[in-house]
């Protein structure tokens, strides 16, 4: 099959996956997931095809499998969409491929496939659990079926994102995916906090979304296309660059580098929309791995890789646009602002989420500084420890659920770490693939992935002089790799804390099978990028992402020369911080003892708080009482009822000043009144007598007689 | 066949108004009959719509299948019917939407007879505006469509049918007061009425000549705005847009579908079909004023829908929001005439009305649909339904994702072509606009939340008030919406070039 085609294709499985277990298969769950994964799998397969083709083409960036057609027509021309893969959607196809369909197939086990419909469940709800013959067993999903058809959708919208050649059917994808977290998140609608978090999540991406929909115009606008390759030539680069945009004294180029920017600082939560993905936690945990590693929060990074070149233009190696620069500040501040609050959480799945936020922001910081292969690589390396860890910890869920089943106290909330401890002997598998997992995103020296993206980002903030964004960065660094072991050290080091703990079970084998396949890349994807010039190990295996990947852009990015510092700083972060999230959380045995419950962290800055004061109370305000009573009921109406009153006022004075006393009594009434007055006057003269009617016909005759003469005869 | 092919119009025109009439000699209490009748015979005018659309040939310039007979030779008005691809488009809409509506209100039981007749009517009436090439022939029909309408509201109508059904009557038509003067000044000047020849004519007048004893640019300006205020009340542009709310939600189920759909279009269609050709130049002058409206009903409109508690005035505020797109189109085109930037703005609002006709109807439907169970609309008393009725909240959140403008269904196609043509020329406003479809999104999540979202409504859940679920006859009521609403959203191409020619021939 050509290639081309083969793109186009790509995307389809998982939406008809979709229209079919909406429309056919949903009463049957065994159909509903054989035809998800089926969709999953075929989608993974083309991916792999065309990724291996790809890489066999030599100066893929040049010449990019591409494809478009003709789609709106504007005035005299068209819009045009199309697919293309050149090496940086390549490279994400390939990590999306895999991410999703392990997601697929361990959302299979999560969601208690085989298992007995449960007791008191019903659709809306997490399932409460079973009795067969007197024990309490976990109970099968009642909404099944359903959460295949949206993952099918959700993994559509990622793959449209990936092989789109233009801005706006990534957006269309984009936007996919936004309607599918928001319908994950809001899952178990039938709890409020689901319900709540999935409009907020909505909410707070969309408030980029529009951001990106004026930038998407603009560039539109100012160029006449919106195709990437079409956008991305030197020319149209130059003109943009130098164009002033009338804002700020911003280029055209940075205007709408920075609006669609603010597309992902809600896409990939980054400070000051971060609010949306530590809540986003209420869906089901298959779901927060899709979102938060392999999909939607990467999704915003990959824009902004996309946009890179518009990012850059006019940077010539150094001093940074500006909006480089704001990229660059927001990414750096969020990497940190988001780790300090990630310390003090105790819910397994939120320190991930907060750890999320804080991995993007090295990623858009590193973008910021124009490290482009960095972001990349950091990117995928990070979709795989990070669904990985999401994946292991749903498997830490479902095991204390197993635990929370077998002692019946429901009270015992199954994500808090602090009820769990020594989990290692319960679940070894969970533990093992958990522990890669942490240690790649801590950047564990030379094994792990997440070390070498990582390293390759502090060496591109040193080796190009951006100090502020480089101690940043490594104390983030450090930070993460601190609270990655105290989730590691509370959750399965040590002994049990509750009994619950005790009774942990591992999980089955669809779950674990992924976490297997996902720990290889977490530990393997960093050997494709090592560094040339890296002490021992350079040389030994060809840097060939950086060549790759780096032949994307127009001007292949060098790599940055090998430097002492930043790697040994990015040792001592690691190890540092591993070190000592052991040493301070070995022997904790409740939460009283962690000196890191600080209000101000654990309240998460009281953000939510703020922006509730600040934006969402007054516009609720403004929304019921200012335009609805105020504005519409009260003036516009009030208005309007004038003119009924006062055209009433107006027929009643007319009637009672004119119609009554002129029309009706002075000319209707009074002519009535004067013709019976002079009727009755005259009817004296009526006698019936027929010689007084001679004698008035006689002086009648006389005096006209008279006047006629006396007029005619005079004036002759 | 060759009849059919040079009457198609007024066969269209008036096939609702003849079954109407025969309708009056079938018994009243027949009401399924009445029903299906009615039901068939508004399948007729669709069914010839599509023969149209299929011989409609989107290359031609001006205006085809005309068709002229004369009909008050005093005043040299003449019944000149005709469709260009932005008529046609509208003409499309109606007849899809009136059986729709129809088959949507089988569940009214009472005066079956008086109510299918006024629906058949109306279609009428909304036909003839979009067909009409004569100012005069124009302003009657613009005004026949009133008549059935304010009786639908006025008869078949929930509580406070009353104050909404004199309030819609009487706001329309006094805004149309200015437009009827402006009417007969125009033939009293030119002598006719004839649309394509007041195009010629009156663009023709030197801007030195005096008409009236005023001077061209003055006359244009009075005549602009009174076209404008008439067409303002009706699309409806903020501040004119209070009757709005009152009626859609007064409305029986099928007259909200209409009132949406397309009664709400023939105001939008007004402004490109008259005041931009008309008045090209006060188009480019007043464009910053009519901006102005468009984003305030965008954005008053979206705040106001988010700050309601009854569902039905909560979709209607959304009309007021999505139609202030269509008229900040309309605003960026006539500023911008002649430009890409025009026609990519005006392509955007005239799918735009095609769009909300589609996602407004079915929005009203699904409202009927459950306001038909509960007897109730207000958003406090449902919540938790979803589990109840899963096949109607599957489709409640497509319309929805529609009406909110997701990508890959048709709103957001006409929005972000609006956006992008304004963008360039009106680039504050369409600035400020945005803070509106972010408010989109807020209402219509609200909407979903209050509805469906949240524990199990034990209220709805059992006995009596036991919520069924959307019946077959429900859902072929919505399925060919949603599945045009689908097509649109990804492949927008096959209605929309019919519409970018036309307008690239006419602005």
């Amino acid at each position: 099959m050509a290639t081309e085609l083969l793109i186009w294709l790509i995307p389809l499985p998982p939406v008809l996956a979709f229209f079919l277990i909406v429309l056919f298969t949903n009463k049957n769950k065994a159909l509903s997931h054989s035809v998800a994964i089926s969709a999953a799998f075929l989608s993974w397969l083309g991916s792999m095809v065309v990724f291996v083709r790809a890489l066999g083409v030599e100066h893929l960036g040049e010449h990019p499998f591409e494809s478009a057609i003709n789609w709106l027509p504007t005035g005299d021309t068209w819009l045009k969409v199309g697919v293309l893969i050149d090496p940086l959607s390549a490279a994400v196809l390939f990590f999306v491929a895999w991410t999703v369909l392990m997601i697929f197939i361990y959302s299979v086990g999560y969601h208690n496939y085989g298992q007995p419909a449960g007791d008191h469940d019903h659709a809306g709800l997490p399932p409460h659990g079973a009795t067969v013959h007197g024990h309490a067993v976990p109970s099968v999903e009642p909404m099944y079926s359903r959460f295949f058809a949206f993952i099918g959708l959700f993994a559509f919208g990622m793959y449209t994102l990936v092989v789109s050649d233009n801005l706006l059917t990534l957006f269309v994808g984009w936007e996919i995916m936004g309607l599918c977290s928001y319908l994950l998140i809001g899952f178990w609608f039938g709890k409020p906090s689901a319900r709540n978090a999935a409009v907020k999540a909505f909410m707070t991406t969309r408030i980029g979304d529009v951001f990106m929909l004026l930038g998407i115009s603009f560039l539109y606008y100012a160029t006449g296309t919106l195709s990437y390759r079409e956008i991305f030539n030197e020319e149209t680069l130059h003109v943009l660059a130098t164009v002033p945009s009338g804002v700020f004294g911003l280029s055209a180029a940075g205007l709408i580098a920075i609006l669609l920017f603010i597309g992902t600082i809600g896409k990939s939560a980054q400070f000051p929309l971060h609010v949306w993905l530590p809540d986003a936690m209420e869906g089901p945990t298959p779901v927060s791995a899709m979102i938060h590693a392999a999909t939607m929060v990467s999704a915003g990074v990959y824009a902004v890789i996309r946009m890179f070149p518009l990012l850059s233009a006019g940077y010539e190696g150094h001093g940074l646009t500006a909006a480089m620069s704001v990229v660059a500040f927001i990414g750096a501040f969020t990497a940190i602002f988001a780790a300090t609050i990630a310390v003090a959480q105790n819910d397994i799945k939120r320190v991930l989420a907060y750890s999320t936020i804080s991995q993007l922001g090295f990623m858009i910081a590193a973008l910021g500084i124009g490290a482009y292969v960095a972001a990349v690589f950091h990117l995928i390396t990070h979709a795989f420890f990070k669904a990985l860890l999401f994946l292991g910890s749903g498997s830490v869920i479902h095991g204390m659920e197993h635990g929370v089943l077998h002692t019946g106290n429901h009270s015992v909330d199954p994500q808090d770490m602090f009820n769990m401890g020594g989990l290692r002997k319960k679940m070894p598998i969970t533990f093992w693939t958990f522990l890669i997992g942490g240690f790649a995103l801590s950047g564990f020296p030379l094994v792990t992935a997440g070390f070498w993206s990582k390293d390759e980002i502090l060496a591109d903030a040193w080796g190009h002089g951006h100090m502020a964004v480089f101690i940043t960065l490594a104390v983030a660094a450090f930070l993460t790799a601190f609270y990655t072991m105290r989730q590691i050290t509370l959750t399965f080091l040590g002994e049990a804390r509750t009994k619950e703990a005790e009774h942990a079970h591992e999980t089955p084998f669809t779950m674990t099978v992924p976490l297997m396949i996902l720990s290889v890349f977490a530990i393997g994807y960093g050997w494709v990028g090592i560094p040339e010039h890296f002490p021992l190990l350079g040389g030994l295996v060809p840097n060939w992402f950086h060549e790759f990947v780096g032949g994307t852009l127009a001007e292949h990015p060098e790599a940055v020369e090998f430097s002492i510092i930043p790697l040994a700083t990015s040792l001592f972060v690691a190890l540092g911080g591993l070190f000592f999230g052991w040493l301070a959380y070995r022997n904790v045995k409740s939460v009283a003892q962690d000196k890191l419950q600080i209000p101000l962290l654990k309240n998460k800055y009281y953000f939510d708080e703020a922006y509730d004061y600040l934006f969402i109370k007054p516009a609720i305000w403004f929304s019921e009482v200012f335009v609805s009573k105020w504005m519409d009921k009260g003036f516009i109406d009030g208005i309007l009822h004038i003119f009924g009153p006062a055209t009433g006022g107006l027929g009643t004075f007319i009637r009672d000043k004119f119609d009554v006393p002129v029309v009706n009594r002075f000319f209707g009434d009074g002519s009535a009144d004067a013709t019976y007055w002079i009727g009755k006057n005259l009817r004296p003269i009526q006698t019936g007598r027929i010689q007084q009617y001679l004698i008035l016909s006689l002086i009648i005759l006389v005096v006209i007689g008279g006047l006629l003469f006396a007029l005619l005869v005079r004036s002759a | 066949m060759d009849f059919l092919n040079t009457h198609l119009l007024s066969l269209i025109l008036f096939v609702p108004t003849i079954a109407a009439l025969v309708m009056l000699f079938l018994p009243s209490g027949e009401t399924k009959l009445l029903r299906w009748f009615a039901f068939s015979a508004s399948l007729i005018p669709f069914v010839l719509t599509l023969i149209l659309w299929r011989n409609f040939d989107p290359d031609v310039t001006g205006f085809q299948f005309q068709e002229i007979y004369p009909w008050y030779e005093a005043l040299n008005s003449s019944l000149h019917l005709g469709v260009d691809g932005i008529s046609i488009s509208m003409v499309l809409l109606t007849t899809l939407l009136t059986p729709l509506a129809i088959l949507a209100s089988f569940s009214v039981t009472d005066r079956v007879k008086p109510y299918m007749m006024l629906f058949l009517f109306l279609e009428t009436g909304m036909l003839g505006v979009f067909m009409s090439l004569d100012l005069l022939i124009f302003f009657v029909f613009w005004e026949i469509g009133l008549v059935p309408m304010y009786f639908l509201i006025n008869q078949w109508g929930s509580a406070n049918r009353d104050y909404a059904s004199l309030k819609f009557m009487i706001y329309t038509m006094g805004g149309s007061l200015g437009l009827l003067l402006a009417v007969q000044m125009l033939g009293v000047l030119f002598g006719t009425y004839d649309l394509v020849a007041l195009y010629e004519r009156w663009n023709s007048l030197s801007a030195d000549s005096m008409l009236l004893g005023m001077s061209v640019h003055t006359v244009k300006t009075i005549a602009f705005w009174a076209f404008a205020v008439a067409f303002a009340v009706k699309v409806p542009l903020w501040p004119f847009h209070t009757w709005l709310p009152d009626a859609h939600t007064e409305a029986p189920t099928a007259g909200s579908m209409i009132l949406a759909g397309v009664l709400l279009k023939l105001g939008a269609y007004g402004f490109l079909r008259l005041v931009l050709p008309f008045y090209p130049l006060e188009a480019k002058i007043f464009a910053g004023a009519l901006a102005f409206l468009a984003v305030a009903a965008i954005v008053f409109g979206a705040f106001a829908a988010y700050g309601q508690t009854d569902f039905k005035r909560l979709v209607a505020y959304s009309s007021v929001n999505h139609m202030g797109f269509v008229v900040l189109g309309i605003a960026a085109a006539g500023l911008a005439a002649g430009t890409t930037d025009a026609h990519i703005a005006m392509d955007g609002a005239v799918l735009q009305m095609f769009n909300h006709g589609l996602s407004a109807a079915g929005m009203f439907f699904l409202v009927g649909v459950i306001y038909e169970r509960t007897h109730t609309r207000n958003l406090e008393e449902f919540g938790g339904l979803f589990p109840l009725v899963p096949v109607y909240g599957g489709i409640l959140i497509f319309m929805s994702m529609a009406s909110l403008g997701l990508p890959g269904l048709n709103g957001f196609v006409s929005e972000f072509m609006v956006v992008r043509g304004a963008y360039p020329v009106l680039t504050v406003y369409t600035a400020i606009s945005m803070l509106g479809l972010l408010f989109t999104g807020a209402y219509i999540l609200k909407g979903i939340m209050k509805v469906l979202h949240g524990p199990v409504n034990e209220h709805w859940a059992h006995g009596d008030h036991k919520l069924t679920e959307i019946n077959t006859r429900e859902i072929f009521v919505v399925v060919p919406l949603m599945a045009l609403i689908l097509v649109i959203g990804l492949w927008p191409a096959w209605i929309l070039e019919v519409i970018n020619k036309a307008v690239v021939a006419l602005f």
